[in-house]
């Protein structure tokens, strides 16, 4: 019977049913849950990398080792494993190697839209994209057999609408491929120059060979509907195409993006009178169409920025959309916020009180940027709050050292924040770190990390002392406050700033969402006590608010974590 | 022909149970669905929307504007927020609870008011109710999104006894007794 699926659980379980037994992955929206779905399954050895560089060359070392491995991550976790990628498409695999990649068009939950199809085109690793959860499963099992037949790992990129989409997937049972034992293979597998100027022309032919499998197999297909119109297009764009235009046009759906089906292109476009291009992001069929000598409608129409939808695609092409009505004013935004209670709050105060300039890093903490704390001035990338914090007072020296820190997560700085904080130590810069230590991967929703003492299973596993790590490094002055300790923080933020050498303070408190933690009674606020200073609305607490020119505390949000009580001066907000 | 659901609410709110619940119940129904969510940041008390599509056969994943039959909402500024994606003849479902968000909790904008009036005055059927006294009635404040699935299903050609299957089906034992008091009283 065909269940109701979500697309990286469908993808979890292509990979389940392709006999793939080890995965090593980075968490990132939105591919996070592929690796967390094929966790369940007892059979498929799963870990947590500390980062995607990490968890790409494991998954190398089990490919060579002769076991079918994968590795996930989001668009910009590829940049991050770029380097094991393109040398990985001139060794080869052993087993079967699989990538997820997932990109988040409209940028639901990151930092930029990066298109990951050009990494498959520059890496020359051929690319696969399904369009719903089907696909993901059905993708994930013959890209095991696509990476065996050919010698190259294989990407599967996902995107937001397909990861994030459920739809119905008909499963099947495991199936262990055959084993591939290990052979020591020197000039395949040893990447010195010698040996890769004799692999590179490999790898071209390998292209080659793919380049004419495109254009007859069972990724590409073509839909044939009225031949006024040929739309080429692939991934999630496919559906809404579908959904505009049904059997009005003729399709031509691109389930292998790179290489792209040269013959199978040139026949299709010989069969229709216009040809559209619709594709998320970057013109990439649409240029590699131009390059083939047709003349083509694309993003002289179409976006390059965001998501697309079928309304929009609609009215790009000239087809009516439905009617709506609208309330015609501005309504109020509702952006995201820190949960109430969440143990990052009282640290951002500490920075914004101080005025402090913050580099700050990627996870739920980003969010210190949002009024009225305002707290974090820069975001790039994952790792960047502390080299970016070297850089800045290496930059403007005294002028800056005494009130600009770095502020990054746990995770992130096992991910990439380690080696920036061996370059302060290295190239002596006078710099306060703040590691923000919630004993969590919080954003992306609650993965264990190198320090958290656990693994993906939640079983017992190593645990990297933070204090002992930075002290290895040189780090003299490395401290521990509790974040819902205002005075504590003052203090400490203060005292590190001023020293004349470089600092760490760990900012240490579990997420509140954990479920091992234990919630304190709401608070209530006493109104005749209350004056209305709203020195508690600075926090910027969703759970509280203002009403009749009083304090409210919302009891369904309040979890007593007591830190709006340390700012009120007239003991309004009682236990 | 497809119909559309669109679930809106603030992150943490529970749409996500309430979506699995039409999934599975539709599922079951014999149609083609199709569930799209939103995982990541915007789930940190942000504006969150999930849809829910069923027919014979569903391309696209996410509903457009105009195109909702039903909006369910858990919160009176988020119905508003989306209402132009309801079909002028769809019908909105709303929890009339108010949540400031950000902006006016810092004083930056004021909640707007009398947000249902002006949702009727435009012409769209707006069913509104207090969903989270029920929910407290039922036995927990988190019982609002069962509350909401309770007043929906007065709408649809699906017997009652299907949907009561469906929540047990779909929520953990411990707490079947109170969404299915839940549902009761939002269905009533």
């Amino acid at each position: 019977m065909k269940q109701l699926m979500l697309g990286n659980k469908a993808f979890a379980r292509g990979l389940y049913e392709a006999g793939c037994s080890v995965v090593s992955s980075y968490p990132g929206t939105p591919s996070t849950e592929v690796t967390e779905e094929v966790a369940k399954y007892d059979e498929v050895y799963c870990e947590w990398a500390p980062n995607e560089k990490v968890a790409m060359e494991v998954a190398f070392g089990a490919s060579v080792a002769g076991k079918r491995s994968f590795c996930g991550m989001k668009h910009v976790g590829l940049n991050v494993a770029a380097d094991p990628l393109y040398t990985l498409s001139y060794t080869g695999v052993n087993a079967g190697m699989v990538i997820c990649v997932a990109d988040d068009a409209g940028m639901h939950s990151s930092q930029n839209e990066q298109d990951s199809r050009h990494h498959a085109i520059a890496s020359k690793v051929p690319m696969l994209e399904p369009s719903d959860s089907e696909e993901a499963l059905e993708f994930a099992k013959r890209a095991f057999e696509l990476s065996e037949e050919y010698d190259t790992p294989v990407i599967i990129k996902m995107c937001t609408r397909v990861a994030h989409s459920q739809s119905l997937v008909e499963t099947g049972e495991r199936i262990l491929p055959p084993v591939k034992p290990y052979e020591k293979n020197i000039a395949k597998y040893v990447m010195m120059p010698g040996n890769a100027i004799r692999r590179h022309p490999i790898v071209e032919e390998r292209t080659r060979k793919l380049t004419a499998l495109a254009n007859d197999c069972y990724f590409n297909r073509v839909e044939m509907g009225d031949t006024g119109l040929g739309i080429i297009t692939g991934s999630t764009s496919y559906q809404y195409a579908k959904e505009v235009f049904g059997d009005k046009a003729s399709i031509l759906k691109i389930g292998m993006s790179n290489p792209l089906p040269d013959q199978l292109i040139l026949d299709f476009a010989a069969k229709v009178d216009k040809l559209v291009i619709i594709e998320e992001l970057d013109p990439v069929i649409e240029n590699h169409c131009k390059a083939l000598g047709l003349e083509v409608t694309g993003k002289d129409v179409l976006p390059m920025e965001g998501e697309y939808s079928q309304n929009l695609i609609a009215e790009k092409l000239g087809v009516e959309v439905p009617k709506s009505l609208s309330l015609g004013e501005a309504l109020p935004g509702r952006p995201p916020m820190m949960c109430a209670g969440c143990p990052h709050r009282g640290l951002f105060y500490t920075l914004s009180k101080n005025k402090c300039t913050v580099l700050g890093d990627i996870g739920c903490y980003t969010l210190g940027a949002v009024p009225p704390l305002a707290a974090i001035e820069t975001t790039l990338c994952m790792g960047a709050s502390i080299s970016g914090l070297h850089g800045f007072n290496k930059a403007l020296g005294k002028e800056s050292e005494g009130k600009t820190v770095a502020v990054i997560g746990d995770s992130t700085f096992m991910h990439s924040g380690m080696t920036g904080l061996a370059n302060i130590a290295y190239n002596q810069s006078n710099s306060t770190v703040i590691i923000l230590d919630n004993s969590i991967t919080g954003m992306t929703g609650h993965q264990q990390n190198p320090t958290t003492g656990y693994n993906i299973k939640g079983d017992p596993a190593g645990k990297i002392d933070l204090e002992a790590l930075c002290k290895a490094m040189g780090f003299h002055r490395v401290r521990v406050v509790d974040p819902y300790n205002l005075a504590e923080c003052d203090q400490a933020v203060k005292e590190e700033l001023a020293a004349d050498e470089a600092s760490v303070i760990i900012s240490r408190r579990p997420c509140v969402l954990l479920k091992y933690v234990k919630h304190n009674p709401p608070l209530h606020v006493e109104k005749d006590k209350c004056v209305g200073c709203r020195s508690c609305m600075r926090l910027g607490c969703p759970a509280l608010s203002f009403r009749d020119k009083k304090a409210v505390v919302d009891d369904t949000l309040c979890v007593g974590c007591g830190v709006c009580q340390q700012l009120c001066r007239f003991d309004a907000l009682q236990s | 022909m497809t119909k559309n659901i669109m679930i809106v609410g603030v992150g943490g709110q529970g749409s996500l149970l309430a979506s699995k619940l039409l999934g599975y119940l539709l599922l079951t129904e014999g149609y083609d669905v199709k569930v799209s969510e939103v995982h990541g940041m915007s789930q940190r008390g942000g504006s969150v929307v999930t849809y829910v599509r069923f027919g014979d056969k569903v391309y696209s994943p996410i509903i457009d504007k105009g195109e909702a039959d039903f909006i369910v909402s858990f919160e009176q500024l988020e119905a508003a927020r989306y209402i132009d994606y309801l079909r002028p003849d769809g019908r909105v479902v709303v929890n009339t609870q108010q949540i400031d968000p950000m902006p006016v909790i810092t004083g930056a904008a004021s909640y707007p008011e009398n947000l249902i009036g002006k949702m009727k005055d435009l012409g769209l059927n707006v069913d509104a109710m207090d969903c989270l006294s029920l929910a407290n009635e039922a036995g927990s404040a988190k019982a609002v999104n069962i509350v909401l699935m309770g007043r929906l299903s007065r709408y649809f050609d699906i017997p009652v006894d299907k949907w009561k299957k469906a929540i047990e089906d779909c929520v953990p034992e411990k707490f079947r007794e109170l969404n299915l008091k839940a549902f009761d009283l939002g269905r009533a």
